[in-house]
């Protein structure tokens, strides 16, 4: 195609840019760049009165919502205080629920063996007896590990946010079907909020609403809701016809058939979407903890600034137990299915779950007024009394034992760790980012902008054109080439190690089930937690920031290679093998290629969870845009936080545009899109 | 017109692409096939006109693509017609109000599909009972009624099975009791077998059948299989390109296509038993020995006209005079074509 249209622009004897190979196009521009930065200092670095002083404008624009602004004569602060008492009431309900107690009635808070005993018989209601003995365990390791208390205060974010992110999310999916308008609104958005990393969303809303839970609250809400919404679009896009047109015939009227038909056929995907909701939901409340979010995401921050590892691993440990009996919770409920078993059994079998939990609460409730471990798991684990007493279990001390046993292991390990962390960080790291910092932005605009232009056409380059020169112009060129740097490499390294594997899980059985679990389990752990090796390991800089990003973003390059090498028709490699390709030729030139649109997918959500990963690396110590969404928030200068998020989110739409673009073209040519 | 007639339809267009209703103005409402074809439009029902009739079974027959399933889905409204009009008891249907096709659904119309279309939710009882649930009929009302359908389409006993919990057979029993729960005045049936395994699909013709026997309502049905057609049909409308090609009996299908086309289908009929004894019959002769009636199918008398050496005389039921005579002959070509002779 590409020699026809060459041809066409020399028999047409005018200009043609498809005439000029692409290499040299983006040759041209490189060239250029650099030349143009020889002669003007600005193509550097943007000249420093040119700037356009958005973040100021942004926070003095918030200080004035804040003090003087109205919407129809309401004080804007009004609106928004008004907000942050409605959420504060349910937040105080979960508070008084979980661990605050009732103190107006007398009554305690639900004692520990009556939420332990609850999460264990609906672990058995919805998925046997497997899944009942994993909670048990997590609920006997968080009553133990001394992070009981806060696990409920991460969890009363959590009980209060889901519903709402769930409820938000479902009333805007039905909306989105109904409406043309809605749809053209909502459905970019919620592509674009999903790329999002958390950080972004935490600015805006700790902007506008008071330190504090609320502020986690919303910021959470509105960060986990996207997914329910894409989930209820789907689940009610894909109701079978037959169906749809089975309740029409039935003469339900619009409503009847929304809430009676489409919604309820569609309950496996919404649950789906709910488990999403509140594996995002989790993931957020811990990061929030920078907006005031109390619970085990605070701990766990307090003690990996403190350098307490031991604490620090127990409450990793806590944060990802629960993560996972979140997870398999909401998937056994999604896939537990009703059959006509229950009919003519009595009321006790049917409900032989709940009956038991309720004689459980009420019974500890009662046992909890005279035996104080019932209601709190003590510090510490004692056998016997006075001088003959035996500590069994005491979780500070062992933390106390893991803290010195890592400063054994790191005085004997950093002699081997050192060096290979300094030789990297010298060699590769620094001259990277060096190069990213030297770069001068008429190169990068010119070359992803070319990009964008072949790849996706006028909207994507105009769209790629804004968004980098929304950076550039407002002075945070520094900070975003760092955020690149660190995301290229980050990502460069996870598909040097993802694709690899991916293509050996799909080459055989036996690997792909050690493999695949693994990732599933990866990706349900809150991003935070990865921070704990990274700096057990390395202290902080770059190099850990890296090593925290790779657990974590590896997974989808694993995953969409899998999948790509899975879904190949089988036609096609055995039509390698009869042209007699060996296993090698068959992978290179037969399979990887039709594949690759698939990995480039996985390569998209690498970087876009590298980016996410990134900017919480900045809660441990980075220099880049997350660092300035957190120090926006402890100093009050919102503008420079909210612009840093954004650019982040910009970062991520950009890649998402480009691969995207090259995908969807790549799978058209090879006919599977 | 016949005072029984039902369901009216005439002109009937439903044409899908850009601006449908233009595009017929712009052709006068009768657009060529060129014409659909150059401006990238398809004719789904092109200028279909027909009645049913109280008590019949019309089935209307074609490929898939014929335009047979949009047709059903015009005359219920549940994908509204380019063009044309469509009346149901004297009734316009296209003027109907959303309430008053909301009533005529609850009350007049029931309809099975392909895939069945049960709610997944539910279980059998809460299926059938659906289409009273939405008429806001009390609960007690509501599961007697359903249990009644359910007993009569034989599941008693299963009422608490959810539909992933039966087999296909089942699920279209399942099907036909929910359509039959608010004792519609007519049936609408959208290819009700065809998902359906051979051996099943047979059951659930005889058990059509059976039903039709008990309730006598008015039936459109349709179907891509033409022995189908011919077994449950009193009337069968063959369907090619969005076109309405032929509206008969069975028999006058077999014995006089109106094309091509429709001679394709009837060429593998059972003509045995689809053509009558007066169909083929000869003048009356006076060697004849032994009669038969007049309306019987031929497959029914094949035995006895096959080995009697003589004609045998046809005699009309009504009257009990001879009007015709039936040879050996006229069976062998009638159901083996002129091959045989």
């Amino acid at each position: 195609m590409t020699e026809a249209t060459a041809q066409t622009g020399e028999t047409g004897g005018g200009f043609s840019l498809a005439a000029i190979p692409l290499w040299a196009q983006f040759a041209a521009i490189i060239i250029f760049g650099v030349l143009l930065s020889l002669v003007w200092d600005g193509a550097t670095r943007w000249p420093e009165e040119w700037i356009v002083p958005a973040a100021p404008w942004i926070t003095e624009f918030i200080e004035w919502l804040k003090s003087e602004a109205t919407i129809f004569g309401v004080e804007f602060k009004d609106i928004t205080r008004g907000i942050g008492a409605a959420l504060k009431a349910p937040v105080k309900w979960a508070e008084y629920l979980l661990y605050r107690g009732f103190k107006g009635i007398g009554l305690g808070p639900l004692p520990w063996v009556a939420v332990a005993a609850g999460v264990v018989i609906f672990a058995h209601w919805v998925g046997g007896v497997r899944l009942a003995i994993f909670c048990a365990l997590t609920m006997i390791y968080l009553a133990t590990f001394n992070v009981w208390k806060d696990s409920m205060k991460t969890m009363t974010i959590v009980i209060v946010a889901v519903p709402m992110a769930a409820l938000l999310g479902v009333v805007l999916g039905i909306w989105v079907t109904r409406s043309r308008t809605a749809s053209r609104i909502f459905s970019p958005m919620f592509d674009l909020m999903q790329a999002t990393p958390h950080m972004a969303y935490l600015a805006p809303v700790a902007a506008l609403f008071a330190f504090g839970p609320v502020t986690a609250l919303i910021a959470t809400v509105i960060f986990a809701m996207p997914p329910m919404a894409r989930c209820t679009i789907l689940g009610l896009q894909t109701v079978s016809s037959d169906v749809l047109e089975a309740g029409q015939m039935s003469g339900c009227t619009k409503r009847q058939l929304l809430w009676k038909v489409a919604l309820p056929s569609s309950k496996r995907t919404l649950m789906l979407g709910l488990n999403q909701v509140v594996m995002q939901t989790l993931a957020m409340v811990v990061i929030a903890s920078i907006a005031g979010a109390t619970g085990l995401g605070h701990k766990l921050l307090y003690s990996l600034q403190q350098l307490r590892l031991g604490v620090a691993i127990e409450q990793g440990i806590a944060i990802s137990l629960i993560a996972i009996v979140l997870d398999r919770l909401t998937q056994a409920y999604a896939y537990k299915e009703t059959d006509h078993f229950a009919a003519g059994k009595s009321f006790v079998q049917r409900h032989k779950h709940l009956l038991l939990f309720l004689v459980i609460l009420v019974v500890s409730y009662i046992a909890a007024e005279f035996y104080r471990w019932v209601k709190i798991p003590p510090a510490k684990f004692v056998w016997g009394s006075g001088d003959a007493k035996t500590v069994l279990f005491d979780a500070k001390l062992l933390a106390r034992h893991m803290d010195q046993a890592i400063r054994d292991f790191n005085v004997v390990a950093f002699d081997y760790i050192n060096p290979i962390r300094d030789w990297v960080t010298i060699w590769i790291l620094l001259p990277v980012r060096d190069f990213f910092l030297w770069l001068p932005w008429p190169v990068f605009v010119g070359v992803i902008g070319l990009a964008a232009w072949r790849l996706g056409g006028l909207p994507v380059l105009l769209l790629c054109l804004a968004l980098m020169f929304s950076f550039i112009v407002t002075g945070f060129w520094v900070e975003t080439m760092k955020t690149t740097y660190l995301v290229l490499i980050a990502a460069a390294l996870c598909v040097m190690i993802g694709v690899p594997l991916g293509i050996w899980a799909a080459r055989s059985e036996r690997v792909a089930n050690v493999i695949m679990p693994i990732c599933d389990t990866l990706q349900t752990f809150p991003s935070f937690i990865y921070l704990i090796p990274a700096i057990m390991l390395f202290r902080i800089g770059d190099f850990a920031n890296i090593f925290a990003i790779l657990p974590y973003a590896t997974v989808p390059a694993i995953r969409y290679t899998y999948l790509g090498l899975k879904r190949i028709p089988p036609v096609t490699v055995e039509a390698g093998i009869a042209n007699g390709a060996t296993r090698w030729q068959r992978l290179w030139k037969v399979e990887l290629p039709v594949a690759l649109p698939e990995i480039m997918l996985g390569l998209n959500q690498t970087i876009m969870m590298a980016l996410a990963m990134t900017a919480i690396t900045a809660l441990i110590g980075s220099t880049d845009l997350g660092q300035e969404v957190v120090r926006s928030i402890s100093t009050q200068n919102f503008g420079r936080g909210i612009l840093a998020g954004f650019f982040i989110a910009a970062l991520g739409i950009i890649a998402d545009r480009l691969i995207v673009s090259w995908s969807a073209e790549r799978k058209r040519q090879l006919g599977v899109a | 017109m016949p005072a029984d007639v039902q369901i009216k339809c005439r002109n009937l267009w439903k044409v899908f692409g850009a601006d449908p209703k233009g595009f017929l103005r712009r052709h006068n409402g009768a657009p060529t096939a060129e014409a659909l074809a150059d401006e990238g439009y398809i004719g789904a029902v092109q200028d279909v006109s027909f009645d049913v009739h109280q008590g019949e079974i019309l089935i209307i027959m074609g490929l898939s693509g014929s335009g047979k399933s949009t047709l059903i889905r015009c005359i219920t409204r549940l994908n509204d017609p380019t063009s044309g009009e469509m009346e149901y008891e004297g009734r316009d249907l296209l003027k109907l109000s959303e309430k008053e096709l909301i009533d005529l659904r609850r009350h007049k119309f029931g309809m099975v599909f392909q895939n069945f279309g049960l709610l997944p939710h539910r279980d059998v009882l809460e299926n059938v009972a659906f289409p009273l649930e939405v008429q806001g009929i009390s609960k007690a009302d509501r599961v007697e009624r359903a249990k009644a359908m359910i007993d009569l389409v034989g599941l008693g006993g299963r009422e608490s099975y959810f539909p992933r919990e039966l087999s296909g057979g089942q699920q279209q029993r399942v099907g036909n009791a929910r359509s039959l729960a608010v004792e519609p005045d007519i049936w609408f049936l959208d290819e009700p077998f065809s998902a359906l395994d051979p051996l099943i699909r047979a059951e659930m013709q005889d058990e059509f059948i059976r039903l039709q026997s008990l309730l006598h309502k008015t039936i459109v049905f349709i179907t891509h299989d033409f022995e189908e057609a011919t077994k449950l049909a009193d009337r069968i409308g063959i369907m090619k390109d969005g076109r309405m090609v032929q509206l008969a009996t069975p028999e006058e299908l077999v014995l006089n296509p109106a094309d091509d086309y429709v001679a394709e289908f009837a060429k593998n009929a059972p003509r045995e038993r689809i053509v009558s004894v007066g169909a083929i019959m000869q003048p009356a002769t006076d060697s004849a020995s032994g009669t038969v009636s007049s309306t019987a199918k031929i497959g029914s008398v094949a035995e006895q006209v096959l080995t009697s050496e003589h004609p045998v005389a046809v005699v009309d039921e009504a009257s009990g005079n001879v009007v015709g005579s039936i040879d050996r002959h006229n069976v062998a070509t009638s159901i083996f074509g002129t091959r045989a002779a």
